[in-house]
Formats: structure tokens, sequence, C-alpha cells
């Protein structure tokens, strides 16, 4: 199927006409232009608070990603949104209505669960047909357009089937589907490939990127822990911990220029090493920062406060090089360390050295032979490839916060 | 292994097998199939003529009497029952998990307690009858229904709704919230949601229910002869009338056979119900 962008099919069947108690689905919103809008919104599970006023604006057509540990607060805000979990302060604003107190079929949202939550008893077709039923749209009308989105997700053969005949990968299809047949303004997706195994869930993830490209109309909100498809399918990510927004940009932006420790820390791997700066930026937007006895130029972020000098120094270990033996010519950001242990990945050695009796993790390149443990080797870096994070005074060393991020990411 | 030695040890497994059946066939033969064989020995042995028996009023009026409690109390079972299990499960009420215990314990009830209790209630000296008479000054109670075929349905009703509850409680307990909330958030009204997510989820429990209650109703001797319905003869008080008042075993046992075939007939039909169901549930919920 052409990865290109679809009308969105059966333009002659408007829900909002049929369900008049629905929101306003039918006037149009310019992509990029405010479509949902969390306004100081609490949600309280009997003493938890799940959420402590929280703000977010979602675009029109834009792929939203809410990604963080178990218990931050992510399904939260999407149950909230659907208006399955009731909000204690706050207003959640769709297009210029308040919904906060609609009830989830005044929404209209499309929704993909993670267990799928098929109707068993019904064959594909009608499931993919229920919500078209509920909105008592004609009966021909029902079987084009269940035709029509089958066809778009690739299973119109599979219309006579009942959902526990599929696989995984067929069963996400006919969810989709069923959620995009009422042809919502807002698709929501909660953990929508979690149910799947490895290769299925990289082969539906491109389904999804493929859907998002055909609708860009559609805006979506979707509901992770797993980084890799927040990245990789999100216009924006929004990182969640305990129930507060901590980071919200392109996950190009995020990955590349954490605003956090924690957002460093959680989406990849990094190394974070205790710093301080010893001047201002330079006019090239540089600044030297002192790694114990060593100093080190750094790409400075932009409104660096420069007040502050006690810092974290953030690499990736793929921005991280090996000085190859017998090179000659001084490197900018060349570091002396000890090797403590390489390990074998496939695609590259994972090579676990000790900074200034700071532990830090680089990837070195299979092709070269990796110094043996024990051995004393050169690091370089670049200094664009390199961030700078704040650090306060009561954080300490790796353990803190690294443990805290891992063990994150780990539930 | 030489040939003796292994039918040897056949042998011996095969004994222990029949060692370890047949304390059970003993208890099942002595008492369910022995005195089966001599109820049906006694049809057969032509004490009265099968079909003549069949054919005799009081014998159609009998059955009509069972059939028509059975039914309609099995239906009363079912309204109330569904709309029981469907308060409890989805609109919970502070207590509701009182009711749902108090439900359990009903099902260990004798059926008689029942039509004692509706006595109390709605019986010519019941409160409701005394309060009527002391409210309107009236010299007889105004509501008799108690000891007819309403009273029979009512009694039966209440005895037996909780037969239907209980697995349909087990049955809703199954559907998956997120089953729900979906239907919703697809557009779908409470309403809906009940008849097209709800039911037919719970529907092979519906059948389990409702069959187990009909079977029950048909054979229920108790809450008749306790409430002393005159004029409401059902299969049961027939063969007792038969039996014990006019010491008449043959008829009584031709009206036993009659009412054991009807018992089965249901029972088989709930089993063509339940597989023909099945084929279109196969996914447990």
């Amino acid at each position: 199927m052409p990865a290109q962008a679809v009308s969105r099919p059966g333009t002659d069947f408007a829900p909002g006409l049929v369900v008049s108690a629905c929101i306003n689905w039918n006037k149009p919103l310019e992509p990029g232009e405010p479509h949902i809008r969390f306004k100081a919104v609490t949600v309280r599970y009997g003493k938890r608070t799940a959420l402590a006023d929280f703000d977010l604006t979602i675009n029109a057509g834009e792929a939203l990603a809410l990604l963080g540990p178990s218990g931050s607060g992510k399904t939260t805000i999407l149950r909230a949104l659907a208006g399955f979990t009731p909000i204690e302060s706050g207003r959640i604003i769709l297009k210029n209505a308040d919904i906060s107190s609609k009830s989830p079929q005044q929404r209209g949202f499309g929704i993909v669960v993670q267990n799928y939550a098929f109707f068993p008893h019904m064959s594909v077709a009608d499931n993919v047909a229920f919500g078209l039923r509920a909105r008592s749209v004609p009966r021909a009308e029902i079987q084009s357009v269940v035709a029509e989105y089958l066809t778009l997700v690739g299973m119109i053969d599979y219309a006579k089937c009942h959902p526990h005949e599929l696989s995984g990968g067929q069963q996400q299809r006919i969810a989709l589907a069923r959620a995009l047949a009422i042809r919502p303004d807002v698709l929501l997706m909660d953990e929508p490939l979690s149910a799947l195994d490895a290769p299925l869930r990289r082969e539906m993830l491109n389904e999804l990127i493929r859907l998002h490209r055909q609708l860009p109309d559609l805006t979506m909100l979707f509901v992770t822990h797993d980084q890799s498809e927040a990245l990789a399918l999100a216009d924006r990510v929004g990182l969640l911990r305990e129930g507060r927004l901590l980071a919200l940009d392109a996950p190009k932006n995020l990955y590349e220029r954490p605003p956090n420790r924690f957002t460093a820390e959680f989406l990849g791997q990094t190394n974070l090493l205790k710093v301080e700066a010893t001047a201002h930026p330079d006019g090239d937007g540089l600044v030297m920062v002192r790694l114990d006895s060593q100093t080190l130029m750094v790409k400075a972020p932009d409104g660096w406060d420069n007040r502050r000098n006690a810092c974290w120094l953030c690499l990736r270990p793929h921005q991280v090089s090996l000085k190859p033996e017998g090179s000659e010519g001084a490197r900018v950001n060349t570091l002396d360390c000890m090797v403590l242990a390489h390990e074998w990945k496939g695609s590259h050695y994972r090579v676990s050295v000790e900074v200034e009796g700071q532990p830090l993790h680089l990837e070195a390149n299979v092709g070269l032979t990796p110094p043996q443990a024990g051995t004393r080797a050169a690091l370089f870096f670049s200094p664009a490839a390199a961030w700078l994070l704040p650090r306060e005074s009561s954080e300490g060393g790796e353990s803190s916060g690294a443990g805290e991020a891992r063990k994150a990411k780990e539930n | 292994m030489p040939l003796p030695e292994r039918l040897v040890r056949e042998t011996l497994t095969g004994l222990k097998r029949i060692a370890w059946a047949a304390p059970p066939l003993v208890v099942l033969v002595g008492i369910f199939f022995f005195p089966l064989s001599e109820l049906v020995g006694q049809v057969l042995g032509g004490g009265a003529n099968f079909f003549d028996v069949l054919r005799t009023p009081i014998f159609l009026s009998a059955l009509g009497h069972t059939l028509q409690i059975g039914v309609l109390s099995t239906l009363g079972c079912l309204a109330l029952g569904s709309v029981l299990a469907v308060l409890l499960t989805f609109a919970p009420f502070p207590g509701a998990t009182v009711v749902s215990r108090f439900i359990d314990v009903f099902l260990a009830y004798p059926s008689f307690l029942v039509a004692l209790s509706l006595t109390f209630i709605y019986g010519a000296a019941g409160v409701v009858n005394d309060s009527l008479m002391q409210l309107f000054h009236l010299h007889e109670p105004p509501l008799n229904f108690l000891y007819t075929t309403t009273g029979v349905v009512l009694a039966e009703t209440t005895f037996y709704t909780p037969f239907v509850m209980r697995p349909l409680l087990a049955a809703f307990s199954m559907i998956e919230r997120s089953q729900i909330e979906v239907a919703l958030c697809l557009g779908a009204n409470q309403r809906q949601v009940l008849r097209e997510i709800i039911m037919p989820a719970a529907l092979p429990a519906l059948l389990a229910g409702s069959s187990l209650c009909l079977m029950l109703t048909l054979n229920e001797f108790g809450i008749i002869f306790y409430l002393g319905a005159k004029g409401v003869i059902t299969l049961p008080m027939l063969i007792y009338g038969k039996a014990i008042q006019e010491f008449n075993y043959p008829l009584a046992c031709t009206i036993a056979v009659v009412s054991i075939a009807l018992s089965l007939c249901l029972y088989g039909l709930y089993l063509a119900a339940s597989r023909r169901l099945g084929k279109g549930n196969a996914v447990s919920l």
C-alpha cells in the first residue's frame, strides 16, 4: 500500500451528525493547532495522587507518546482523557469544548487497549462494525465502512473469522480497524504493542508509522513503557514520573539534549560524569569543564546557568571512542582511562572503563581488538556530543540517580 | 518382558481398577439404579396401563400445572436473577457484598422456609393482610393469592432466583472491564453494552442457571405441600397423593416415570443448546 496521506474513508458519513450528543466532530483543525488540553488536572485514587496539576497540550495531527515507568501516571492520563477515570479538579479541553464531565461515548475517541478487548462472540467484521452500529449508522453504510477499514489494515480476507482465530499481529490490526472505523479525531492507544513478541512488535511499529503518515489529521496519544516505540513513532514524547511531566519534546531533542538527569538516564544508555564548569561559554558556545585534573571543552546548552559550577557531563556510549593504539596527534577531550571489562554485543563491544575514579561505558567497533581489562587506554569525544546538566549539591554519585532511572526502565 | 509375567501384571492392574470402581458402583446401584429399576418394573408389570394413565384428566391437569408453574417460575427467576446479578456486579450499591454472601447462604435453605416466610407476609393472618384489614376496616383478608398458582410461582421464584444468580455472577465477573470500556468509547450506551456485550458473554451461564431452575421447579414438592394451595396439583403432588394417601403405587410409579422422562428430556435439551452455544463462544472470557 502506498505510504501517502489518504482522505479519511467515507466522507459522507459524519458520526457527529448521527450522535447529536457527541462533541463537534466536523470542525476541522489545522495541523499544529491545539486539539486536546489538560489544564491543572488532578486525579486521585483514594488517598494516592496519580496526577497532580497536570498540564499538557496535544496538537492536531500529532502523535504524542507518554513514556514513563510503572505508576508514573501515563495510563491515568489516557483513562482520564477517555472518560474512564473521573478527574478531581482541572479541565480537559477538546478543541474548545470542556469534556471533563462528558461520558466516554460522548467524547467519541477511538481506542486500542493492551489486550485489544475484542468482543469474543462477534466476528472480526462485527467487532469493527460495533462502533458504527452503536451510532445507528445505516446498515449498508456499515458494510462499506467495515470493508474500507479492514482493507486499510490489510485484513479484509479475515472478516468472517473470530478474533481468537487470529495471530497477535492480526488481532492488533483488527483492534486498529475497530478504533478507526468510527472515524475519530483522536486515537488513544494504551500499550498497543506490549502483547506482541519482539519481531512482531517491530513489524507492527512500522505499520503504525505508516498509518500515522496515511492519516495525517488523526491525533494520536499513546502510552508505552518502551522507549524505542516512543522514539520511533511519536512526534513528541512526554516523560512522566510520579504523576508529573518531567520532559516534553521531539524524541531527537530529548535524546540528544535531555532537560534533566532522569530523562537522560531513562532514554537510552548514558554516562553521567561529575564535572565542574570553570568558565563562561566562549564565542563558539563552548564551556570549559574540569573532570578532576583533566580539562574538557563541551558545547554549552542554550541559557546555560554558569553560576552553578557543579554539573553532570552527559555522554552517550556510542558517542565516546577509543583512541587507537599508536595513533599520534592531540585530540580535544581526550581522557586517560583504566579498562575494567569488555563484552561482545554482536554489533559492537561494550567496554567498561574508569575515568578519574568514575565509571563510564562506551561502544567500540567490532572491527577493532578491544583493550584488555586492567590495561590503560585513551578515549575521546566531540564537544558537540556531550551535554551538560545541572547537578544539585544533594545529588551523590552514580548510584543514586542512575539506579532510580534504571529501576524505572526495568519496571 | 516374558509373556506370563506381563499377563500377571496386566491382570493385577485390571483387578486394581475394578477394586477402585466397585465401592462407588455398589453405592450407585443400591441407592439409585435399584429403586429406579423397581419403579420402572412396577410400570412394566402392568399395575396401571401406561398410556391410559397419560390420557386421564387428572394426569393432564397435573402435567399442565407442573409445566405452567415450572415455566413461569423459571421466567420469574431469570428476570429477577438477571437484574439483581447485573446490579450487584456493574452497579454495586452499599451492602452489595452482604447481599451477594446472603445469596450463597440462601442456596442452603430448605424450600419450605420460603413458603413459611411468605405465609407470614401474605398469608390470611400475615402482616400485609392484617395491615390492610386494619387500615380499610375490612372483615376478610383482601389478598388471598398465596394459596393459588400465583402464590406458588411467587414462592418458587423467590426460592430459586439464587440458582440463576450464582452462575450469572460468576460469568459477569469473568467479563473483562476493558471490553465494556472499549464499547462505551466506541459510542455504545449502557443498554447496548448490556445487550450486545454482557448478556451474550453470560448466555451459557444463563442457560445453565435457567435449565437447573426449570428442572428443580418441575419437581418442586415442599413449597406446594407447605402452602397447601388447593387446586394446584402438580406431578410430584399427584405422586404423593396416589402413593401415600391412596396406596396406588402402580399409578404413582407410572406418573413418576413420566416425571423422570420429562426431566431427562429437559436435560437433553440443555446439553444440545449448550453445545450449540459453545460453538459460538469458543473463546473463554
